[in-house]
């Protein structure tokens, strides 16, 4: 196996590299942060536009994106929650540099007639588009994301989920020799998300292996995760391992963690507030001055025309 | 000339009974100085657009992250003094504390206006609904007397001891600060644990000196 890939070099495995060299930026970055105070914030927020992991091919557009401006790329790749890494939004940039994406394999499996894994190759390989979507976080920022990838559906109908199948479980990596946060107890780890299985089989769900017409940066969640437009950010879980087809209602990280805050469905809500903050209004990254106030946020994220039937007759304060 | 001063005083530390009022000048003046820094380099990073991603999440956090640092170092002055025998601490410890308040002032108002944009109705209905906003809230509430009698003449007025009792709110609003930072972090409270058990060892020094004094 190790053999047959020597001889078999792909550019996605040349990555580490781009990656390697792109540390010193990180080095730079920080001595100049260290050095001359404000000018050190330009260079760290630079960073994330600097190296990029490689170009995504055969990218088709599609109907689903917004036509709103895209937030820039270094503010998506360097702004970022992912705990595995760090809580702070600027960590993951700088520590997640050593996930291992490759050799990576996605499992699919329980409550399905055709269970099966795939190998990231495969799936790089199936027919790409991109989606441009809002992305809101339950923090109360915004932004806008050219995502690539394709939907979570056409992966389902491969394995047929039987008649059980009432919801979906994803699984994400968990690496504690590469990720410095999971020392800590912060979350449950691995952190673990889920869906209902209509709302897994919509068409706005999304599989992202990329963003920017480029393979998914580690911090963004590489290779491979979830990108579910209307909910807030959290359930689009990061680097997928596992997926699996259940009977029972997922109990998802951030419920484990705090369930008066943090519900299953998590659909962008402005009426219905964290109980520690207003969800009401957002932020939009990099395009709201410091003194704009901020926007008010839509209903279902502004996708309530695509999904606002899917919770139909539900009591949205009650399944937050 | 007041370089010797200054030398002087770390040489021979604690023997010395004080430095020449000059010195002192001097050093309150650098400080003075010193304690603009982290309000230069938000106006200076926001003119410059040098904030990073989220310019008003860094004013939010820098200018509260301040101000428990002024109110925790106001809070130093007493306990640094009794154990160096360097008296003529308690001449900063004023400074301090209207900089704790300034940074309040600054954080508050970064909430008020870059936050919330001046919505009375939505800023009402968090400091009643939002326990880390309403703990929060009355921590400020509580520097605002100690601010304004902070003033020799305000000493005067009042005398020194109920100036004294009514600046033990310090005690009170520290604690308010600090719970106000651990109710509002998502899920890792590293940080404010820190600021926890830096108070707690602020407030155990003097609970423990207030003991040792009732029984000799």
């Amino acid at each position: 196996m190790l053999i047959k890939r020597r001889g078999d070099i792909r550019p996605s495995e040349v990555t580490p590299y781009g990656v390697y060299l792109r540390r010193r930026e990180f080095l730079k970055a920080g001595l100049a942060a260290g050095l001359i105070g404000a000018a050190g914030l330009a260079a760290t927020r630079s960073v994330g536009a600097q190296g990029s992991p490689g170009k995504l091919a055969g990218i088709r557009k599609s109907n689903y994106s917004t036509l709103e401006k895209p937030t820039s790329y270094g503010d998506v790749t360097s702004y970022n929650n992912y705990y595995e890494f760090g809580t702070e939004k600027s960590d993951p940039a700088i520590y997640a540099q050593k996930l291992r994406t490759r050799p990576w394999t996605v499992v699919v499996e329980g409550e399905v007639k055709r269970p099966k894994t795939f190998g990231i190759e495969d799936l790089l390989k199936l027919p790409l588009e991109e989606r441009v979507y809002r992305l809101r976080c339950v923090e109360g920022w915004s932004m806008v994301i050219p995502w690539v990838g394709f939907e979570l559906k056409s992966l389902i109908e491969q394995v047929e989920p039987t008649g059980k199948a009432k919801f979906v479980e994803f699984v994400t990596a968990y690496q504690p020799e590469t990720m410095p946060g999971v020392r800590l107890p912060v979350l449950d780890w691995p952190y673990v998300e889920g869906l209902r299985i209509d709302e897994a089989m919509h068409p706005l769900t999304l599989i992202a292996v990329g963003l920017y017409d480029q393979m998914l940066p580690n911090q963004n969640g590489a290779p491979i995760r979830l990108v579910v437009p209307w909910k807030y950010g959290f359930k689009s879980a990061k680097s997928i391992v596992r997926i699996r087809f259940v009977e029972k209602q997922t109990r998802i990280a951030w419920e484990k963690a705090a369930s008066h805050e943090y519900g299953f469905y998590s659909n962008v809500n402005p009426e219905v507030d964290h109980p520690r903050w207003s969800q009401a209004t957002e932020r939009r990254i990099g395009e709201d001055g410091i003194f704009t106030p901020k926007r008010k946020t839509l209903m279902f994220n502004g996708y309530a025309g695509q999904v606002a039937s899917l919770y139909a007759g539900m009591d949205l304060k009650k399944f937050f | 000339m007041s370089t010797v001063d200054t030398s002087s005083i770390a040489g021979r530390g604690r023997a010395i009974a004080s430095p020449s009022p000059r010195a002192i000048a001097l050093i309150k003046a650098v400080i003075f100085v010193l304690c603009l820094g982290p309000l230069v380099r938000l106006v200076g990073g926001a003119a410059l657009d040098l904030l990073g991603v989220n310019p008003v999440e860094l004013i939010r956090r820098s200018t509260g992250t301040w101000t428990l640092v002024f109110v925790l170092v106001t809070l130093s002055v007493t306990p640094l003094r009794r154990l160096t025998g360097w008296h003529w601490l308690a001449r900063l410890r004023r400074m301090f504390g209207l900089y704790a308040f300034f940074y309040a002032v600054l954080h508050l108002t970064s909430y008020v206006w870059l936050e919330q944009f001046f919505d009375v109705a939505a800023i009402v209905k968090d400091i009643i609904k939002r326990p880390f906003i309403t703990i929060g809230f009355a921590a400020f509430a509580m520097m605002v007397p100690l601010a304004v009698t902070s003033t020799d003449k305000m000493v005067r007025r009042i005398g020194a001891k109920n100036w004294i009792a009514l600046h033990r709110l310090v005690y009170a609003l520290a604690i308010c600060g600090v719970v106000h930072y651990w109710w509002l972090v998502k899920r890792d409270i590293t940080k404010p644990a820190i600021y926890a058990l830096a108070l707690a060892m602020l407030l155990g020094y003097r609970a423990v000196s207030a003991a040792r004094k009732r029984t000799p």
